[in-house]
């Protein structure tokens, strides 16, 4: 990322090429805007925000986009810019990145992350509701609120407890599906089979856990992986590849072992 | 506009139980009505959100055999704002054995916020505490631990023992990941029915209870109605009324005002945090503001230079010539007195024209000297991350430059005033998390809200929503019933006052001058006569809203400009019965400064004499113009002293 401060006092001149897309049934296409005078200092959401008021203004539909933390933990912004999901920067998601990183005159593409499953709901907008079917068939640990043992009553080596969080630490935002060439949902499950499976208390349903889940991806059509490592390039988390072998050799050893009737997982 | 108070009003009944303070929630349980497991099944409760409080409260709910609908803005529950939050969550469990106890975390709780709260509902929230921590243990929440695998623990502003547990700088994410889980089992198990993209934009009232609400679905602008036996609200603060906020751009106030205007009081909404430490703002693009994580405190120093106007670049400004204000006027808290009063020092160096930075609206937090005495790998372990973050946005690099900082709005402590079972003056209406006014007083804690919301939705409210569905007769009630018919009509008509105005200026530019009024004058120097401009500015804006506001598209359709109208609407009218509270409390407490009530040393000056009560607003009509009649909830403080806080 270049540093200190640039002296286009006037800013960025852009020119932008936008996905549009009435809704889900409808026909998308690219639409050019130009953007005047753009601070180097503002987000990229925020160059967004103000090409809609431009729109707004001259009576055109704005653009629609995702968003809501706009500092990069809730994984709702996510779009893929000159063809990299999140954009240029390594570990870095859409709403962290600056128009400092661009430069006068630049040219950008802004399209939705695309995958066969997250439709797009409208212009950049899509729906990622997959990811929490998933989750539910088995991302988890079955316990009730109640009274569970002392929170210390079952130590855990920091080394996995570092670990786990380091694969928690996903956001979900579906960058890896967007960027593999396959839609393959492995490291979001790979992150989610490795936090709970390194800890005590996901143990007992690890098997379980990791049919039910990778039956799940299946069935809502995400791809397979081709070991191709888009996915951990685009992660604004960086979620390292090595949850994807995890999850292999998960699934691998839990097929071996059993075939439990995974409806019932969470009971 | 005259207001005459309500005094121990009869709409405010606490239900607070009596006898010693340490087994009244005991007490109470034993006292609630119980619904028998076989009858859960019958009863239908409506959640509104998925932050801490909802996402705990639904799964809980469910696991106990009720049938749970959930609404959520979002594509999915764990995008909710909780995601967002960064420091930790407090406990009493005293593991580092420095003398912490439930008793201590009451005390701390009740004098950080200025004896402005409940103490039966803060002793609870410390009661309560520890099994928090506990459930969300077993539920796979990846705290930190120490070599010895054991949990790890940091301490946090107004308290003297280290009782926040934490996950890295992620806090938030990883509670909120936890309560996600939960809930995501019970849609799995088919307990829970989950609507992702539905807004709440009403609240629907049948024969004085709470029963539905009617929400639009987001992406094909359906107006949808939703009837149960219960409804819960866990839908987060108000703090984007001030526009630019450290809340998520989807935080709003709807579903809290909506009900309002249906008939729930609101409790002290004029109590806003102001949190020190902030990002500044960069230029008039600024969508929302970044929070710098409290903890940097323990090793920044604070300054600004000593005279007006001083532009030097901060390395060509020498000791002699720089105030550590902080240091100098709390020479024993220092840099880490409460966040109100950093948050007020920092306004005053920047109002006598010694603020820094490019726009003269920041002051200094300056890592030099610790650098100097721990090198910089150490500092890097510490706050690499908020480091990097700071750079990412500013593109200075705070190892060499200091950091630029300033106050900016970050939580409300008001909000739909709860009895001590978390109802609303609405029979049937639960309001759970940041959306109630209950536990923080004049103040909140850091590290504590997280608490508050997970206290909420996994313990109180499965216990105390029986004495609402086993202590009423409730008549069955579809979205059939004539009163959704018309809050529905009455959803849509407002929808398409919104669509048709036509005017020239977004709901975004008009929502940004509503914040510059809320900050200028009810932000964290209050004034009678500020308050008053304030208010004038407020109405003129309400007006050109009306007239002038700019929406496209349609209401059938994802249509982002629409629900940020009727969000900014509501805010609209929301900061004018904040500036109306923030007028009628004449003292200062906690967040709430009110720059004729104070100590000769600048200090808030509370008057327990007139002012020791919860002031809760109900919503009237005159004439097409909003009024408000005022009642209040006196407050007594049998275990905790009232004293003037001092951290000199
Ligand atoms: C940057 C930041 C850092 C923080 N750090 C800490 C910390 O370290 N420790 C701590 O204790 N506290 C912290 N807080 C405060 C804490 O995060 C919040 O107070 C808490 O998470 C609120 O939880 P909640 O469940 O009440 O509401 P929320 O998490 O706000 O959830 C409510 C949800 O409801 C949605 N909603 C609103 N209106 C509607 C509607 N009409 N229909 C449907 N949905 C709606 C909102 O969009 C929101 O997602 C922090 C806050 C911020 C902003
Ligand atoms: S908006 Fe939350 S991660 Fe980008």
């Amino acid at each position: 990322m270049s540093g200190g401060h640039d002296h286009h006092s006037g800013g960025l001149n852009l020119t932008l090429h936008v996905w549009r897309q009435k809704d889900a049934q409808a026909e998308g296409r690219f639409e050019t805007y130009a953007l005047q005078g753009i601070s180097e200092h503002c987000s990229f959401l925020e160059m967004l925000d103000q090409l809609n008021e431009q729109l707004l203004r001259e009576g055109r539909d704005p653009v629609a986009f995702d968003h809501d933390c706009r500092e990069g933990i809730c994984g709702s912004c996510g779009v893929v810019i000159n063809g990299q999901a999140h954009g240029p920067d390594r570990e870095t998601a859409t709403c962290q990145l600056h128009m400092r990183r661009f430069h006068d005159g630049d040219t950008i593409y802004v399209e939705p992350f695309r995958a066969k499953a997250f439709p797009i709901q409208r212009d950049l907008v899509v729906d990622r509701s997959a990811f929490d079917r998933i989750v539910s068939k088995g991302g988890f640990v079955s316990v009730n609120t109640g009274a569970p043992q002392d929170a210390n009553g079952l130590p855990v080596p920091k080394e996995n407890a570092d670990l786990a969080m380091d694969a928690a630490s996903c956001i979900g935002c579906g960058a890896c599906v967007a960027a593999c060439p396959n839609a393959a949902a492995m490291l979001f499950v790979g992150a989610k089979i490795s936090h709970l499976g390194l800890l005590p208390q996901g143990a007992p349903e690890r098997r379980r856990r990791v049919l039910a889940m990778v039956e799940q991806m299946d069935r809502d059509g995400f791809g397979n992986c081709g070991n191709i490592y888009e996915c951990e390039a685009a992660c604004p988390k960086s979620i390292s590849v090595e949850n994807i072998a995890r999850l292999n050799r998960e699934y691998i050893v839990a097929s071996a072992c059993e075939r439990p009737a995974v409806e019932r997982i969470g009971d | 506009m005259s207001t005459t108070a309500i005094q121990g009003s009869p709409k405010l009944v606490s239900k607070c139980p009596s006898g010693p303070m340490s087994e009244r929630w005991d007490k109470h349980r034993f006292d609630l009505k119980l619904v028998n497991p076989a009858n859960r099944r019958k009863y239908h409760v409506l959640v509104v959100g998925t932050g801490l409080a909802g996402a705990s409260a639904a799964a809980s709910l469910a696991e106990m055999g009720y049938r749970v609908t959930v609404l959520c803005i979002h594509d999915s529950p764990r995008r909710a704002h909780s995601i967002a939050a960064q420091g930790g969550i407090n406990a009493a469990k005293n593991y580092p054995n420095d003398g912490d106890s439930i008793r201590r975390l009451f005390y701390d709780t009740v004098k950080g916020g200025d004896y402005r709260a409940r103490e039966a509902n803060v002793y609870r929230l410390a009661q309560v505490s520890n099994s928090i921590i506990d459930q969300c243990v077993a539920q796979g929440v990846p705290f930190a631990r120490d070599y010895g695998g054991l949990l790890d623990n940091r301490s946090f502003g107004g308290a003297q023992v280290a009782r926040t547990f934490y996950a890295r700088g992620q806090t938030g994410q990883q509670l909120l990941i936890g309560a996600y889980h939960a809930l995501m089992r019970q849609v799995g198990l088919g307990k829970v029915a989950l609507f992702p993209r539905r807004e709440m934009l009403d609240l629907v009232v049948v024969d004085g209870v709470a029963r539905g609400v009617v929400a639009r679905e987001l992406t094909g602008g359906a107006i949808e109605s939703y009837a149960a036996d219960a409804v819960l609200l866990c839908t987060g603060g108000y703090g984007n009324v001030f526009f630019l906020s450290t809340n998520a751009k989807f935080s709003n106030a709807t579903a809290i005002w909506r009900a309002h205007k249906r008939g729930a009081l609101f409790g002290n909404p004029c109590f806003t945090q102001i949190h020190p430490t902030c990002i500044p703002v960069s230029g008039s693009y600024q969508s929302k503001l970044t929070l710098m994580s409290e903890s940097l405190r323990n090793d920044g120093r604070v300054w600004v230079p000593k005279s007006k106007g001083d532009r030097r670049s901060p390395d060509q400004i020498p000791e002699a010539d720089r105030d550590y204000y902080l240091e100098r006027l709390y020479p024993s808290f220092g840099n880490l007195v409460p966040r109100d009063i950093a948050s007020r020092r920092a306004k005053e160096m920047v109002d006598e024209g010694r603020g820094v930075g490019e726009t003269a609206m920041a002051v200094y937090l300056d890592f030099r000297d610790a650098i100097q005495r721990d090198g910089a790998p150490k500092i890097r372990e510490k706050y690499g991350n908020l480091f990097q973050m700071y750079e990412r946005i500013t593109a200075d690099d705070p190892y060499h430059v200091p950091m630029r900082i300033y106050p900016a709005v970050h939580y409300t402590m008001g909000g739909l005033w709860v009895d001590y079972n978390l109802e609303s003056t609405i029979p049937g209406l639960f309001v759970l998390g940041e959306a109630n006014f209950s536990d923080h007083g004049a103040n909140r804690l850091g590290a504590s809200a997280l608490m508050q919301g997970l206290a909420d939705g996994y313990f109180v409210i499965p216990a105390t929503i029986a004495s609402h569905l086993a202590g009423r007769k409730l008549p069955k009630v579809t979205t059939d019933h004539a009163q959704f018919k018309q809050v529905e009509g009455e959803v849509q008509a407002r929808l398409r006052r919104l669509l048709a105005i036509d005017g020239r200026r977004s709901a975004d530019d008009l929502h940004r001058d509503l914040g510059l009024a809320m900050w200028e004058h009810c932000g964290m120097g209050r004034s009678d006569a500020g308050l008053s401009k304030g208010l004038a500015k407020i109405r003129a804006l309400r007006s050109e809203f009306w007239e002038n506001l700019r929406v496209l598209g349609q209401g059938e359709e994802l249509n982002r400009e629409l629900e940020k109208a009727g969000r900014v609407a509501d805010f609209m009218e929301l900061a004018e019965l904040m500036v109306l509270d923030a007028q009628y409390r004449k003292e200062s407490c906690g967040g709430h400064f009110r720059v004729e009530y104070q100590t000769e040393e600048g200090e808030a000056l509370r008057d327990d004499a007139n002012f020791c009560h919860v002031a809760a607003w109900e919503h009237t009509e005159e004439g097409g113009a909003m009024r408000w009649n005022l009642h209040q909830e006196p407050l007594s403080f049998e275990e905790v002293k009232l004293t003037q806080r001092s951290y000199k």
